[in-house]
């Protein structure tokens, strides 16, 4: 399936796609009524990377391409998670640093918002 | 394509010196290669915003409340971002719709959509502007606010700010190809040029997802 005539395909599967991404976006956007925790942050996970992986796949046509263009598109951002992972594995050393040597409170709760 | 002889044409495809990438019109190319490279800005905001808030020992102002709007006196939490959500997947959807109708060669149904698509761009744009206006108000600085951490003003202001930065030149650009494709600049074309602007159009509608999830429910 090379895009040689261009991306043409029913409107149906946009429709289902469309109406798929409103109701992830609530399922989303409900998440924000659950207790912090494992369950919740994976489910926002979840709904993110069904959300994200529709767009990609279906709206920008990423899932008809040529797997050199897939390839080319989705392998570089692997380097991301490398960077993100880097990044995750110093953060408690500086936060206990701030702890230990600034007398900073990790107990401190934000303060309410008053709109 | 998903088989073992798809993949095998990935070699043939890099290694067949000549274009690489076959049946893709080089803008569309060149506009994936940009949407990369903008994948990877956003990600180190991302990241940065990761790495200050998992090491700062202040509490972090809680989203939730933060971005909570009063209606009929009760306070819905981050009501306004779900609904610039919604407008947003709106746009995406409208968009899809007129990359379709442009293959078709209906043209005056893709320069309609191209301007729907637009138009819930520059909604999305107000309603942040508003965003801004009220957490400005309310004394949030990029350096300061009322509630915790300093760091949080920072990374609203610089991640939501490049967003709609992209989205008001989406708009824009989705502006100039529905006037050019109405004159008919692209009539000797396969109208792939709405598919290029379509694909930075749910590029920004992808970034969004991602700053939904990390930045207002985590």
């Amino acid at each position: 399936m090379s895009s040689e005539v261009g991306q043409q395909h029913p409107l149906s599967i946009y429709f289902a796609v469309w109406v798929g991404l409103f109701i992830v976006s609530g399922l989303s956007y409900a998440t924000d009524f659950l207790q912090d925790g494992l369950m919740r942050w994976g489910l926002i996970l979840l709904f993110m990377f069904v959300k994200a992986g529709y767009i990609v796949a279906i709206f920008m046509h990423l899932k008809y391409e040529r797997w050199a263009l897939i390839y080319a598109l989705l392998l570089p951002p692997g380097a991301l998670l490398v960077l993100v992972g880097l990044m995750w594995m110093e953060s408690d050393y500086t936060w206990l640093t701030r702890i230990e040597y600034f007398g900073e409170d990790p107990y401190a709760v934000a303060k309410p918002v008053v709109h | 394509m998903a088989s073992a002889a798809g993949h095998a044409t990935i070699i043939r495809d890099w290694g067949s010196d000549v274009t690489t990438f076959k049946g893709v019109p080089w803008g569309k190319a060149m506009m994936w290669i940009f949407l990369l490279s903008d994948t990877f800005i956003f990600s180190c905001f991302l990241t940065a915003y990761m790495t200050v808030r998992t090491t700062t020992a202040e509490p972090w102002p809680n989203a939730s409340e933060v971005f909570s709007l009063t209606v009929l006196g009760q306070s819905v939490p981050l009501l306004l971002i779900a609904i610039m959500t919604f407008d947003l997947i709106t746009s995406s959807g409208t968009m899809a719709m007129a990359v379709n109708y442009g293959y078709r060669r209906d043209k005056k149904k893709a320069v309609r959509l191209i301007l729907a698509t637009a138009f819930f761009g520059f909604v999305f744009v107000s309603m942040q502007a508003f965003e801004w206006y009220k957490l400005i108000s309310e004394g949030v600085r990029p350096f300061k606010n009322n509630w915790g951490a300093e760091q949080f003003g920072a990374c609203f202001f610089m991640i939501t700010g490049f967003h709609g930065l992209h989205v008001s030149a989406g708009v824009a650009y989705l502006l100039i190809i529905a006037h050019r494709v109405h004159k008919g600049k692209y009539d000797h074309t396969n109208y792939e040029i709405i598919e290029i602007v379509g694909l930075y159009w749910h590029f920004v509608d992808l970034v969004w997802v991602f700053i939904f999830a990390f930045f207002y429910l985590w």
